[in-house]
């Protein structure tokens, strides 16, 4: 599993796993699947598999962490000691306690905060599978959990990452892409509002290539947010269906 | 806790970015007094002292010998921790480090790291068991406002400032030998931080900026003016535009700040 590959590019034009370099990897989303958390959704993003839940608004604990004029949101990024290659700790490393500042940067524009004074928000987020761009996936996946859970949004927030393999910018780096090529650059957006929430680079761009880079994140951002509202609908559709079925019988 | 600002502050600095003023004076894209000093602590392997206006920052550098890491048997270690001590702020708490600290020792980290400013691969003694390891040591002295450029200039400063032991391999044994020589340095990283208050975008954020702007972002520009580590930070957002915007001032900014440095 650790054997680098030696072309990620074929002469086809085509990435390790046959994808094109503009193309994402497959995404499967779906809202509503922990019955206890106030709002939550799963993600598969290509090889990513991670559950997002949402508590709250709820108490504040501890309790002067408490705002007089909005509520707190708190969040946590936790990858599961089985999601990599190599057993993980289950203690938070610094790239989680990082990751879960900037996921928690990357939601908090989107949430009418002054709504909910003295009270606290619990992003949780599991990854229970890991295979390149998991801070992306669970901002997607966060994002559809918190409008699950009802709390008032000015937009949702997706994400989606792009960077360079020898030489090209591609879109949606997979693992092997991201240990080995030049640039990995994950973006988040609100699509309604057009602002981006979360920007991070690391690796070697010229300024023009980060703006394609940037641009490319963006596009692939869009296409995500459309299965976003689709399965927030799907969601719905459901429940609806279900109080049809039960004022039939 | 939180240091406080109040809302008549807050107020007058917003209103006075608005029409492209700040509150000392300074242009939009303006740094402010930057001092630099190296060598200050005789025990460290290297270290610098930055003043960025009110804000200080002190590095040291200490090389140890260690173990590679085992993807990496041919490459030397490098550590970067910040510690945001109490004594530089009333918003810092003594105990471990908590993610703002994190935050501002992983991004310094990335652009050393990205940037390839160390040559690693002559850090080696013996490959895939033997080789030194370089901790960066981030002290903040004085929280005045834009840790992120302040911490990035000090640790680059140190890194420049570094010596370390020579040594010999006898029977697998390391021994070390009289005199230094200095840490293999081949990259000069410079980090750029631009705030966004309301709809503008200034440079080198104080404190109180800080305090009221919506977002920042940090862009490190290496020595080909790649760009090499990005971090947007804070609770608000940026436009598409506005980040072109920003990548172009901090490019500008780093070119400018290369040749005052010299490096």
């Amino acid at each position: 599993m650790n054997d680098k590959p030696e072309k990620l590019i074929d002469k086809k034009g085509l990435r390790l796993d046959g994808r094109k370099l503009d193309e994402l990897r497959p995404v499967k989303l779906e809202v509503g699947v922990i019955s206890n958390a106030d709002g939550s959704a799963y993600i598969e993003h290509g090889k990513n598999k991670i559950l997002a839940g949402v508590y709250g608004p709820r108490e504040v604990h501890p309790k002067h962490l408490a705002l007089p004029d909005r509520t707190v949101l708190k969040c946590r990024y936790h990858m599961a000691p089985f999601s990599v290659q190599e057993r993980k700790s289950p203690a938070p490393s610094r790239r989680e306690i990082e990751l879960s500042k900037v996921i928690r940067e990357s939601l908090e524009p989107a949430i009418f905060m002054e709504y909910y004074p003295r009270t606290m928000i619990d992003v949780f987020i599991e990854v229970l599978q890991a295979d390149g761009g998991t801070r992306c996936a669970s901002i997607t996946a966060a994002a559809l959990a918190l409008a699950d859970s009802g709390i008032p949004m000015r937009d949702l927030v997706v994400a989606c990452a792009a960077g360079k393999i020898e030489d090209k910018v591609v879109l949606d780096l997979m693992d092997t892409e991201d240990k080995v090529g030049a640039a990995d650059v994950p973006v988040a957006l609100m699509p309604n509002l057009n602002a981006v929430t979360l920007l991070q680079m690391d690796g070697q761009l010229s300024t023009d290539e980060f703006e394609s880079a940037v641009n490319l994140a963006l596009d692939g951002c869009k296409q995500i947010y459309a299965l976003q509202k689709e399965a927030l609908k799907t969601k719905y559709i459901n429940v609806k269906e279900e109080i049809k079925e039960e004022a039939e019988e | 806790m939180v240091a406080v600002i109040t809302k008549v502050k807050q107020k007058q600095i917003t209103q006075l970015i608005d029409k492209g003023k700040r509150l000392d004076d300074r242009e939009p894209t303006d740094y402010r007094e930057l001092k630099i000093e190296q060598g200050l602590i005789e025990r460290a392997e290297g270290s610098a002292r930055v003043l960025l206006g009110k804000t200080e920052v002190v590095v040291g550098t200490k090389v140890e010998i260690g173990e590679p890491f085992a993807d990496t048997p041919n490459d030397g270690v490098l550590t970067v921790n910040a510690e945001l001590v109490p004594l530089a702020s009333p918003g810092f708490e003594p105990g471990p480090p908590d993610e703002n600290s994190i935050e501002l020792a992983r991004i310094v980290d990335r652009g050393i790291r990205e940037s390839k400013a160390i040559n690693t691969e002559k850090l080696v003694i013996d490959p895939g068991k033997k080789v030194f390891v370089v901790f960066v040591d981030i002290y903040v002295l004085n929280h005045d406002g834009n840790l992120i450029d302040a911490s990035a200039l000090a640790a680059m400063a140190a890194l420049l400032n570094t010596k370390m032991g020579k040594y010999e391999v006898e029977d697998g044994e390391v021994k070390t030998k009289p005199g230094y020589e200095p840490l293999p340095v081949k990259k000069h990283p410079i980090t750029v931080t631009c705030a966004k208050i309301g709809d503008k975008l200034i440079v080198d954020p104080s404190l109180e900026e800080e305090q009221v702007m919506d977002a920042r972002i940090s862009i490190a520009f290496d020595d080909d003016d790649n760009i090499c580590a990005v971090q947007k930070g804070g609770a608000g957002y940026f436009e598409p535009k506005e980040l072109v915007e920003a990548a172009r001032i901090a490019k500008e900014k780093a070119t400018e700040m290369r040749k005052k440095l010299n490096w």
